[in-house]
């Protein structure tokens, strides 16, 4: 098992960086499996949530809990009602909704793939009258008292209300989950060795050994993992590690209709969504990126990365997360440093006072 | 579809990936919205504006497509000269008698024929129209007397030029629809209708195919029908229909409910779409087939599918002295639709309900018409998984908060009892495209629930005990059905596999059918629904097949097995042009193999494999001998798609843009307001809003979520659901909001003349106010799965819904309704009455309420 004190005697993992296999860098031999993963391409998720609950029926996860009344509430963030990952939800929903000036609201379709309208019927002049049933007066055709308002309701009270054409509604949903990162800082700074990483290069939490510390919590750089108030333990995403053992696809992953939650070999997985970018990039979709995929960020790339259509903060991401642990290794140095040069000034200042 | 039927949407999303355009036209910018490539929002209810407007370019611009108009519809064919379009007569059809309120159809027949409508109004020539009728036929058929059906060809014109051929009638009917007039009527801008328009005409033809997909948002409608032929006729038009990528697909609220409508729980139907016979008009089984079965097409062996069934149900007790035991069957003496049975049971004329799988008194318009019905039962008898509304109305509803019924006086005895669910019993799912998937019962039902099998098969057997040795004749149907399936396991679980080869049926020597051609009306054959014979072919569960898709081609024929005849895509000769060539390399479906004198393809051919298209029937020919080697729609009289419809429908031969009932506006393109043939049920407690009422102003429309199921007994008494959407929610535009100073996360009480109800409020752009003419329409979204019980709880939304029905089918029109909305919480107990009543008086409508 890793932990900080280990790191720092430099004999086991490297605590940031690029590090292509951190199975065998925590310890598994050679022949570990591939490392998996999951690439969530939002731009095909449609908000079902069908996620977080095969995750909570497959890992027995408890629901988010009540208020004091014993009722669930509405939270008012659009159709999102757990609000975040946490203890109790290993797989969350985010619901963007937002206006945009029209034409720019994409949801990575192609926004270009619907005939361009230059007004008139397309293949008949506009100006050709109707054969047979002739142009048609509306307000002709109206019931005696029906041509005006027909009510302050209707009418806005508050003088009248004009439609908004100007705007596009954009409605952007992502599925978000432990990173199951590169550099993990949660494990790292675990002092029971209750969270490690496992053959399949994820990282998981023991319950029988997690003493309800909370180290873990503020190491997360992504406010992932979290301690549940009714048991004490830390809890987050296994990727389903009972079920990986069995040869089966995490539960999540499963239940995903659209197949915007995509599990694999994370190598495989990094292929397909380089392909899929360059296809929204080719359809004209320029806002699409990945996120977490860059092996050379400040956690070592995810084990779970995403096809965002925006920034990563509009979906509550870190724009540029890193390892917690990233300076510890130059922090211990330092404060080695210090200590053996308070140290060096303790023994000067006896060897001085013996003079 | 992406809310409500996340998991058929995969194949949406995927077909996206594979290049195709998304379009979703909706009021609200749901789920789907947001993943489709434009989002068309419009008015509630304006659906027949916005088809017809479609209808009408294609037409203006001639960009159907022709060749296949031609060959497989009924353009050419003239209507007779006493028809009159609503175009002549303000807004309604020849035909409509003011004083009832209906339709009587003579007027709109061919020119010298008379069809057979295939489904729907088959009585329609019935009761007080039966004498015209006979005077009609016999004037037209050269004297045919008692012979209802004439020949089915009309006087043609293939020029399409004739001014009273179906193309003609239909160009003048929707003159008015033009993309103005669309604009204007649904509130959508020229610009976003023609850009549909030119994708949807641009994606058809020859190499090409559209596809729509509908669901309850076009069905619960007073024009819910006609929503439906509207979309007909446009992919009629456009050939879409009977080909591979087009079709008209109806996404059904529940996972079976295709499964029961076709061995139906409808009250009008027999298994297979048969009629049921009526009281007064079929005293035997001869008359009844005269009235219903047309004589030409596959529908001329009603005879064969009718015995069968009758064989299936009471063997040995069915015989040809006996006319196979034909008056054993129920008859029909009225609407027995669900909304006329409340009303009746309101009324003391219906005793006792069977409610299974549903939850009435949350899930049906008019909560509180529902559970009024159920307070004056004798007996009720609830199956379910939860403690539903439906089971506890007589202790927690909220006519008992209001002092309206008191929990002392209601006399219903109420049986509650558990039932499995979906994953604790085998049989069959029968989905939107027809096909039937065997699924395995995966744990044992805990404690006393069972299986609906389980339940009516001993239900059955312990009545037939108890009528054992009784000589009364009623109780014949009963002690003669056959009643013997085989029972396995401690709990005496009846072999749902033996129901399934009773379904399928049997020759004369018990083997199993292979298909329903084999059915004769000798009473040789048996069978329990004549579309799915086939399903047990070879003793072999058809519906079980798991052949993946990789492991076969595109249509996947191997995978389950759709009715019938194990065809996947209905109608499928229109896949190939008139000489049985396919369209286009492209679209290659079925077509003629000359060399082998057969039709062959991908898919199972719908049409007789060995008529070769050249084939015209000799003088006199019946059944499907008379149809053409081009006659495609094999079940329809004439072998052709009707653009127009001259029997059948209840409300119109061509579908025409109404009002909803409750509505803001005046109707713009007719001086008819609503549909003038829907049904209403006149009661103090179903008063309506007027339409253009200030008192209620806005449009309401309801809908369901992802993360609850209907009536919510399946989702709100379960954490993980009830956590996921927690509350009863109004949706509103923050124009709206402001207009009314609604807040958001804040509460509403939303009106109508029926009741009030109080819901969150949650302010969304997704929902916009719409201009409609010279007003701005405001539109409140409100999901309906709420309800007392259960771990996320609030008012039921359907209380704030009236009942008018389509005529056609009874539907509720449950889509669109008017109300009005202030900020904060509905008055308690008794003073929800008087508030309700003083909206009432406010908007001139009579009284209303529990009298």
């Amino acid at each position: 098992m890793t932990n900080v004190f280990e790191a720092f005697s430099g004999e086991t993992p490297s605590l940031s960086g690029l590090l292509p296999d951190p199975t065998t860098d925590a310890g598994w031999s050679g022949d570990h499996p591939k490392r998996v993963g999951f690439f969530t391409d939002t731009s095909v998720c449609i908000g079902c949530k069908a996620c977080e609950v095969a995750c909570k029926e497959w890992n027995l996860v408890p629901d988010d809990g009540t208020d004091a009344s014993d009722l669930y509430r509405l939270t008012g963030m659009s159709y999102d009602n757990t609000g975040d990952l946490g203890a109790s939800t290993w797989r969350h929903v985010a619901f963007i909704e937002d206006v945009r000036p029209h034409g720019t609201a994409t949801t990575g379709h192609m926004p270009s793939g619907l005939p361009a309208i230059t007004g008139g019927a397309p293949t008949r002049d506009a100006a050709t009258p109707p054969p047979g049933g002739g142009t048609v007066d509306l307000l002709a055709l109206l019931p005696d008292g029906a041509s005006g308002a027909t009510g302050g309701g209707i009418v806005g009270a508050h003088g009248q209300q004009t439609p908004d054409d100007e705007r596009d509604v954009r409605w952007l949903m992502a599925s978000d989950v432990c990173k199951h990162c590169t550099h993990a800082g949660c494990l790292d700074n675990c002092p029971t060795g209750a969270l490690f990483r496992t053959e399949f290069g994820t990282v998981v939490v023991q319950d029988d050994i997690c003493n309800g510390c909370g180290y873990c919590v503020p190491s997360c750089p992504y406010g992932v993992i979290d301690v549940r108030e009714s048991d004490g333990g830390a809890h987050k995403c296994t990727l389903c590690y009972d079920r990986l053992g069995e040869g089966l696809e995490p539960a999540c992953a499963k239940a995903c209709p659209t197949n915007s939650i995509q599990f694999g070999d994370l190598d495989e997985l990094q292929a397909a969504a380089d392909a899929r970018l360059a296809e929204l990039h080719g359809r004209g979709v320029e806002e699409a990126r990945l996120y977490g995929r860059d092996p050379d960020d400040g956690v070592g790339g995810d084990g779970a990365f995403f096809l965002l259509l925006d920034e990563p903060e509009v979906y509550g991401l870190p724009p540029d997360p890193i390892v917690t642990t990233r300076d510890l290794p130059e922090m211990w140095r330092n404060a080695a440093l210090t200590a053996v040069g308070l140290g060096a000034a303790v023994v000067a200042a006896f060897w001085r006072g013996r003079k | 579809m992406a809310e409500a039927h996340p998991v058929g949407f995969q194949w949406v999303m995927e077909a996206k990936a594979r290049g195709a355009t998304v379009i979703h036209v909706d009021p609200r910018f749901t789920r789907t919205s947001a993943v489709a490539d434009l989002h068309v929002p419009f008015r509630a209810g304006a659906d027949i504006a916005f088809l017809g407007g479609l209808i009408h370019h294609v037409l203006e611009n001639e960009l159907d497509f022709r060749e296949y108009v031609t060959t497989f519809t009924n353009a050419a064919s003239l209507v007779g000269e006493d028809f009159l379009d609503t175009e002549d007569l303000a807004g309604v059809f020849s035909g409509y008698n003011h004083e009832t309120g209906r339709y009587d159809p003579i007027s709109w027949q061919m020119d010298g024929a008379y069809a057979a409508p295939a489904a729907g109004q088959r009585d329609h020539w019935e009761s007080e129209l039966r004498e015209e009728r006979a005077r009609f036929t016999s004037d037209t058929a050269g004297g045919a007397g008692d012979q209802a059906y004439a020949p089915a060809d009309p006087e043609r014109d293939d020029t399409l030029q004739h001014p009273r051929c179906v193309y003609q009638v239909l160009k003048r009917h929707y003159a008015r629809y033009t993309p103005e007039a669309v604009s204007q009527v649904c509130g959508m801008s020229v610009e976003q209708f023609l850009t549909v328009a030119d994708a949807i005409t641009k994606n058809s033809g020859r190499e090409r195919t559209t596809a729509w997909v509908y669901s309850v948002g076009w069905t619960h409608h007073s024009v819910g029908v006609q929503y439906i032929r509207a979309a007909a006729i446009l992919q009629t038009l456009l050939g879409n229909m009977g080909r591979p990528g087009g079709g008209i697909l109806a996404l059904r609220g529940h996972a079976s409910i295709q499964g029961s409508t076709d061995v139906p729980t409808l009250y009008d139907l027999l298994p297979g779409y048969i009629p049921m016979p009526n009281a007064h008009l079929h005293s035997d089984l001869q008359s009844f087939l005269d009235a219903d079965a047309a004589k030409t097409g596959f529908w001329g062996h009603m005879d064969a599918y009718l015995i069968s069934l009758l064989k299936a149900w009471w063997g040995d007790a069915a015989t040809a002295d006996n006319d196979f035991a034909f008056d054993y069957l129920p008859r029909l003496t009225g609407n027995h639709g669900t909304y006329g049975i409340v009303r009746d049971q309101i009324d003391r004329k219906t005793f006792g309900y069977f409610v299974v799988g549903e939850n009435p008194a949350i899930g049906h318009a008019n909560g509180k018409m529902q559970r009024l019905g159920l307070a004056n039962l004798e007996w009720l008898v609830v199956r379910d998984m939860q403690m539903i509304e439906t089971a506890t109305f007589w202790r927690d509803g909220p006519e008992i908060e209001t002092g309206e019924l008191r929990t002392e006086d209601i006399g219903t005895e109420v049986f509650y009892l558990p039932c499995a669910n979906h994953t604790e019993k085998s049989g069959t799912f029968t989905n939107t495209q027809r096909l039937l998937q065997w699924r395995r019962e995966a744990v044992h039902p805990p404690g006393d629930a069972r299986s609906e099998l389980h339940f009516y098969y001993h239900l059955g057997r312990k009545i037939r005990e108890k009528l054992a040795g009784s000589t009364d004749e009623r109780d014949r149907p009963l002690l003669d059905l056959t009643w013997d399936y085989p029972t396995f396991g401690v709990h005496s679980e009846p072999d749902p596999e033996s129901v399934l080869a009773e379904i399928n049926g049997f020759d004369a020597d018990g083997n199993h059918l292979s298909s329903y051609t084999q059915m004769k009306a000798d009473g040789s054959t048996s069978g329990g629904c004549w579309i799915y014979t086939g399903v047990y072919r070879d003793g072999v569960n058809q519906a079980d097949r798991r052949k993946p898709g990789s492991e076969q081609d595109w249509v996947a024929s191997e995978w389950g097995w759709a009715w019938p005849a194990n065809r996947r895509t209905l109608y499928n000769r229109a896949s190939a042009d008139a000489d049985g060539r396919p369209w286009s390399e492209r679209k290659a479906y079925v077509w003629w193999d000359e060399e082998a004198g057969r039709w062959t393809g991908h898919d199972i051919p719908d049409f007789e494999a060995g008529k070769p298209p050249s084939y015209r029937p000799p003088e006199g020919a019946t059944h499907e001998d008379a149809l053409s080697g081009t006659d495609a729609f094999i079940m329809q009289a004439d072998g052709k798609a009707w653009l127009y419809a001259p029997t059948g429908l209840a409300d119109g031969p061509m579908p025409t843009h109404y009002e909803p009932v409750e509505s803001p506006v005046a109707n713009m393109l007719h001086a008819e307001q609503d549909n003038p043939a829907r049904e209403d049920i006149v009661r103090a407690w179903n008063r309506l809003n007027p339409s253009m009422s200030d008192t209620y102003p806005y449009v309401f429309l309801t809908y369901r979520l992802t993360e609850h199921h209907t009536a919510g007994g399946m989702s709100r008494f379960l954490p993980y659901l009830a956590e996921l959407q927690p509350e009863f929610f109004c949706e509103v535009s923050p124009a709206l909001a402001q207009e009314r100073n609604l807040e958001h996360l804040g509460w509403a009480t939303l009106i109508s003349a029926r009741t009030a109800i109080e819901a969150r409020v949650v302010v969304t752009e997704r929902m916009k106010p719409l201009r409609i003419g010279d007003n701005v329409v405001h539109q409140i979204g409100l999901p309906y799965h709420w309800g007392s019980n259960g771990l996320s709880r609030g008012d039921p939304a359907n209380d704030l819904l009236g009942v008018v029905m389509d005529p056609n089918v009874h539907i509720q029109e449950s889509k669109v309704a008017t109300c009005d909305i202030q900020p904060g919480r509905r008055p308690r107990g008794p003073a929800l009455l008087e508030f309700v009543e003083s909206y009432r008086r406010k908007a001139g409508v009579e009284p209303g309420g529990i009298t």
